[in-house]
């Protein structure tokens, strides 16, 4: 399949990428935007470590081809907090949301979505809206702090 | 004694960078000229290779390709016996067994090049099944298939079967468990006049230094591993990093650039270890008044093809096999043993989750023969201080495990429960049961494993007052960085932030051992709290840049009064057990078959706990293993193949499937970890299993005796009940 330009506007900026359409938006963002943030844990739209937020949606980028994404806005980790900590890393920080840390941006950026829909989530509201994003360290636990933490804090 | 950092909840060291994703993973770097690699591995269990073929439409050209031949030293991953090739030449012992290695700039072609190379093998009958290991018709390995065999014999046991009340024997079960770690495994290696240089995910980069040594033939000196930002290791990355270090170096060696080889989720779920699958057998002799007179216990685990570490896990679940109970005639026997499976390698706890979950269960099956309460039981042959351990290991703790698990149960409301939910259940399909365990998990090292490591840290004043800890202890989530640099402030009497944790290269710290064991904090804790001590000592005002650079080099000292006797397998086998009762509540669903946890306690004591935060996490987390452990996870085997090999059929839990997880510390300092703490790491993966199957048992009245319970298997067993 031949390559074409895709245009995306990843984090506020605009990006033109030369690449087959068909190639998964997650490797065009860590390969060639080298915005590294967004993690491979499964890459069969599992594991949740790829989240980004496209037009405001959360998506997994390993399931999204890049030709589909034509146009979108897109948010990824690198996105987030740009002037100082976002509410929702200095929560994840402080109540010890991110252990190893590999499932950490994804988790936050699930978590910006979950408060954009729920600004004061119940806990099972927190439990559905993160059931998407696995992570193997914490339990979900001190996850679910840091998001009940984030919202008290406000946008 | 009252600490200034110790005990409280500092920011984790390298949290800045793990929610803004800059922290730097193996997958994350790029060297100029890069190449990548990928494996091409047997799809047959046992046999030999006859042939191999580079078919297709393929520039072979363009490839590097590596078999054994190109090994410039000892074809094996070096670690305890030398059984293991790091790729076949002649012979593959399992499926997914490593004889060949591709590289190429291109990932995508690299992929159609391993799909067109073809292997044909002459099949050797194979072996699956522990039974049929044991039986040996089929020897695959050695002379009998045993990798291992202990023996633990205390008092008399043959002759209390005569003076028992009741006997009461029992078969347990556990399957293969994936550590899934969400971050697969992942090496860079580059080769130059230097030596070879590795970077990746792993736990123990001295154990990949010294693997590739002998694959290549090199001093210590021209072999540099360095760790990048690990993501999840949970075991997983204790053993197999030296096989995929090895297998990028040799691409790097011959194609003379950077090679990085990152396993996708289905390879790494294929290829690389599990739990071992395990199977206990317990007869107990017990008097009339429910007190333990003799336990005879046969352990045996599924080391897959290669011996690795399965020596090792069977001896930590042959010594945790009888539990935190006084029992004067004991006799272990256990086995490890080999099958044509991919080595199952080292998974938290490490044997102990196996023998404890077939211990718990027994002990339940105990009480309901003697006629008493699960926790009367247990609360008549609970250690004591005095008691002695199977091994004969004096307990020396000022502990008390009857209140500890009265305390547990109180805080979950068991004994309200077990009254309410029979009245209850009967109007419902819904049957809650509550269920627990009580258990403990000795920290450290085996017997002399700590003698023999000699582990070391250093400790470096810097300019304005900064000191550096430097050791191989590796951060994979767990909080290394963190609380090292606690205890080391701590002692020197500065603040958290003037204290830096080097990131372990092997060029620049000492060995402090491997990161496993939960020996971190206990044991190489310690090691920098003493030279803290040392360094203050010799720095007696703060100003350390005055005095000009300054570094402290400290060893381990065996505490004294230890005593372990690897031939009859008697002693201490310890430095320290940490002791808890985890309780859980499930709801089983009879038409569905489905169990949820609805509520679990756990409650530990740790010894000093050095981070509140980070320490309440390492236990939600080894509960939520356990409780995948018991109902979610499961390793559906095909001629020694995984065949779920994804996470869409291989079901870890999500933040739905996870109760409320209510965590407990009891704190007795204990005097040889560092500030007073014992081992956290593993403990919390030895209850949820048992006391989750136990409250399955107190829903519906159904024993399962193996682990994971799934929805079919509880439907199968109410189904098998109704036709009786």
């Amino acid at each position: 399949m031949p390559k074409r330009t895709v245009s995306l506007v990843v984090n506020g900026r605009p990006q033109h990428v030369e690449t087959h359409p068909m190639s998964r938006l997650l490797d065009v963002l860590r390969e060639d935007l080298s915005l590294t943030g967004t993690k491979e844990g499964c890459g069969e739209g599992e594991c949740g470590a790829c989240s980004v937020l496209l037009n405001g949606q959360l998506v997994n980028s390993c399931l999204v081809p890049v030709g589909q994404a034509e146009g979108a806005r897109i948010c990824t980790i690198e996105g987030v907090g740009q002037h100082g900590l976002h509410p929702v890393q200095a929560a994840f920080i402080s109540e010890g949301g991110a252990q190893c840390g590999i499932c950490t941006p994804g988790m936050i950026m699930a978590t910006i979505d979950l408060l954009a829909r729920y600004p004061e989530p119940a806990l099972e509201q927190i439990r559905e809206g993160l059931a998407g994003n696995l992570c193997r360290c914490t339990g979900y636990m001190r996850i679910f702090s840091a998001v009940q933490k984030a919202a008290q804090a406000g946008p | 004694m009252e600490y200034r950092l110790v005990g409280t909840a500092v920011p984790r060291k390298e949290a800045g960078r793990k929610v803004s994703g800059t922290a730097e993973y193996v997958d994350d770097v790029r060297l100029p000229e890069m190449l990548h690699g990928v494996t091409v591995r047997s799809t047959i269990p046992r046999g030999h290779i006859r042939k191999i073929s580079f078919d297709g439409a393929i520039p072979w050209h363009e490839f590097v390709i590596v078999d054994a031949r190109d090994i410039p030293g000892k074809n094996v991953v070096s670690l305890i016996y030398d059984d293991q090739p790091y790729l076949a030449a002649e012979r593959v012992n399992h499926p997914q067994e490593p004889i060949l290695l591709l590289a190429h700039a291109d990932k995508h072609l690299l992929e159609r090049a391993r799909q067109n190379v073809h292997i044909e093998y002459e099949p050797l009958p194979a072996v699956f099944h522990l039974e049929e290991a044991l039986a040996a018709e089929t020897v695959i390995w050695g002379e009998d298939n045993v990798f291992k065999r202990y023996t633990i014999e205390k008092g008399e046991v043959d002759a209390m079967w005569s003076e028992a009340a009741f006997i009461v024997e029992g078969e347990y079960s556990t399957g293969a468990q994936e550590q899934l770690y969400i971050e697969p495994n992942g090496m860079i290696a580059t080769f130059g006049a230097e030596g070879v240089t590795i970077r990746g995910s792993m736990q123990c980069p001295f154990y990949v230094q010294k693997a590739l040594m002998a694959l290549f033939g090199l001093p210590a000196e021209k072999v540099r591993v360095i760790q990048q930002e690990t993501g999840g290791a949970f075991g997983g990355k204790e053993e197999y990093p030296s096989m995929l270090a090895g297998h990028a170096a040799l691409l790097a060696l011959k194609s003379g650039k950077p090679v990085k080889m990152v396993y996708d989720r289905e390879e790494d779920m294929a290829a690389t270890t599990k739990r071992h699958p395990s199977k206990t057998r317990h007869r107990t002799a017990v008097t009339s008044d429910g007190r333990l007179l003799a336990m005879e216990v046969e352990f045996s685990i599924d080391g897959g093809a290669y011996a690795t570490l399965s020596g090792v896990v069977l001896s930590r679940g042959t010594i945790h096999s009888c539990g935190p109970y006084r029992c004067d005639n004991v006799r272990v026997r256990s086995v490890a043993v080999a099958t044509n499976a991919p080595p199952h390698g080292a998974f938290r706890g490490f044997g102990a989750p196996q023998s404890l979950f077939a211990l718990e269960r027994h002990m339940d099956k105990i009480a309901r023969t003697v006629g008493l309460e699960p926790d009367e039981f247990r609360a008549r042959n609970l250690l004591r201080t005095g008691d002695s351990t199977a091994t004969g290991q004096v307990i020396k703790d000022p502990i008390d495990l009857v209140r500890l698990q009265s305390r547990a149960l109180d805080s979950i409301g068991y004994h309200e429960k077990r009254r309410r939910f029979p009245v209850e259940n009967a109007r419902s399909r819904r049957k809650k049961g509550i269920g627990f365990a009580t258990f403990f998990h000795g920290a450290g090292f085996t017997g002399s494993g700590e003698r023999f490591l000699q582990s070391v840290v250093t400790l470096e004043a810097r300019a304005a007052n900064r000191v550096r800890v430097l050791t191989s202890m590796t951060e994979m989530g767990q909080g290394t960085n963190t609380v090292l640099a606690q205890i080391a402030g701590e002692a020197l009497g500065l603040c958290y932030e003037q204290v830096e944790v080097t990131n372990p290269d092997t060029a620049e710290v000492p060995n402090s051992g491997p990161t496993v064991a939960s020996r971190t904090a206990m044991v190489v804790g310690k090691l920098v709290e003493n030279a803290a001590r040392e360094m203050k000592a010799k720095l007696p005002s703060h100003d350390f840049a005055a005095l000009g650079p300054l570094r402290v080099t400290v060893q381990y000292k065996e505490p004294p009064g230890i005593f372990w006797d690897d031939a009859l397998y008697r002693g201490e086998a310890y430095g320290a057990f940490s002791y808890a009762t985890y309780a859980a509540e499930v709801t089983v669903d009879t038409l569905t078959g489905e169990v949820e946890v609805n509520d679990f306690v756990a409650l530990q004591e740790v010894g000093r706990v050095l981070h509140p935060v980070l320490a309440t996490g390492q236990i939600e987390g080894g509960v939520a293993q356990g409780i995948g452990m018991a109902l979610y996870e499961k390793v559906v085997w095909r001629d020694g193949v995984m065949v779920n090999n994804q996470m869409t059929n291989y079901v870890m839990p999500t933040s739905a499937d996870i109760p409320n997880i209510r965590v407990y510390f009891e704190e007795i300092p204990y005097e040889h970890g560092a500030m007073g703490a014992k081992g956290i790491g593993e403990l919390p993966m030895d209850g949820p299993v048992p006391a989750v199957l136990n409250a399955i048992e107190n829903a519906i009245g159904i024993d399962f005796d193996h682990a994971p319970v799934l929805p079919e298997d509880v439907l199968a067993k109410l189904a098998k009940r109704r036709v009786a």
